[in-house]
């Protein structure tokens, strides 16, 4: 895997990322369009995502869960905007409740994926459009605090070896 | 809570950015002060509509307001912005770990 580029547009608040794979643009779409590959890369560190309902198709609902080191949950929901298989997603990305329903419909951030041939590998471009900051933020919450952890323990086990 | 309020104060922001008007007025004092009137002559709207855009950017913290005589001068707030750069800034870490784990699974199935 290669990251080609990062690009943020502050102003826009979107964020730009696009990677290659050397795998085939098939099997790439795969871990979108198969929840059980989805969800062992979809949450941030440490915080692995469940998805209870997953409809793969234009007009589509998802919910999804991610779960935290401490059995803490919080919940998700995607709403798919568009798909053209194998080369194109189109999700909004909302925080739901306990009941797993959406927050707010409205607090959400788009998200459009993608998906090149590169070669024998595949390019993969995510565009993130931020609408809430909330969501945003929360997220990030999630991922660093966790993320920093791990990297101390990852730290802590190189120095033991 | 602080991190309640963090959050607030970050909504502002993101409302406050939603509006091609005031992301070109939030340009233009960034580079240089200038008074709400000048600004005013600057869009097809009147000086009330632009006031409205000025406080709106004010309340999310993106500018600030200076007296100068009769004049109210208009400057951007650059840390403010950088907020939003370390919010992106995250994301592109988050992508960065997601697309690492998708590469592990893409391995594993060769």
């Amino acid at each position: 895997m290669t990251v080609i580029s990062s690009t943020k547009d502050v102003g826009a608040l979107t964020l730009t990322f696009v990677a290659e794979f050397a795998a085939p643009v098939d099997r790439v779409w795969q871990v979108w369009a198969d929840p059980r590959k989805l969800e062992r890369w979809w949450g941030p560190p440490t915080w692995p995502a469940t998805f209870d309902r997953y409809d793969f198709k234009p007009g589509g609902a998802v919910r999804y869960h991610m779960t935290g080191p401490d059995g803490t949950k919080a919940r998700g929901w995607w709403a798919i905007t568009d798909i053209d298989e194998p080369s194109r997603l189109e999700f909004d990305d909302g925080f739901a409740g306990d009941d797993g329903e959406p927050v707010d419909p409205e607090d959400v951030g788009h998200v459009v994926v993608t998906l090149e041939a590169a070669g024998p590998g595949t390019r993969m471009t995510t565009v993130n459009v931020f609408r809430s900051a909330e969501q945003m933020e929360r997220l990030l919450e999630m991922g660093q605090e966790e993320g920093m952890r791990q990297a101390m323990g990852q730290i802590d086990a190189i120095l033991a070896d | 809570m602080v991190v309640d309020s963090g959050v607030a104060d970050a909504d502002r922001v993101f409302h406050a950015l939603a509006d091609a008007t005031r992301r070109d007025i939030l340009t233009r004092v960034i580079r240089s002060g200038m008074s709400v009137s000048e600004l005013a002559r600057l869009y097809p709207m009147s000086f009330a509509a632009v006031q409205k855009h000025v406080v709106v950017l004010e309340r999310a913290a993106l500018v600030s307001k200076t007296r100068r005589g009769r004049e109210q001068i208009v400057r951007g707030e650059v840390e403010a912005l950088r907020r939003v750069a370390r919010l992106l800034d995250g994301y592109e870490r988050l992508w960065r770990h997601r697309a690492a784990a998708i590469e592990e699974i893409l391995e594993e199935e060769q």
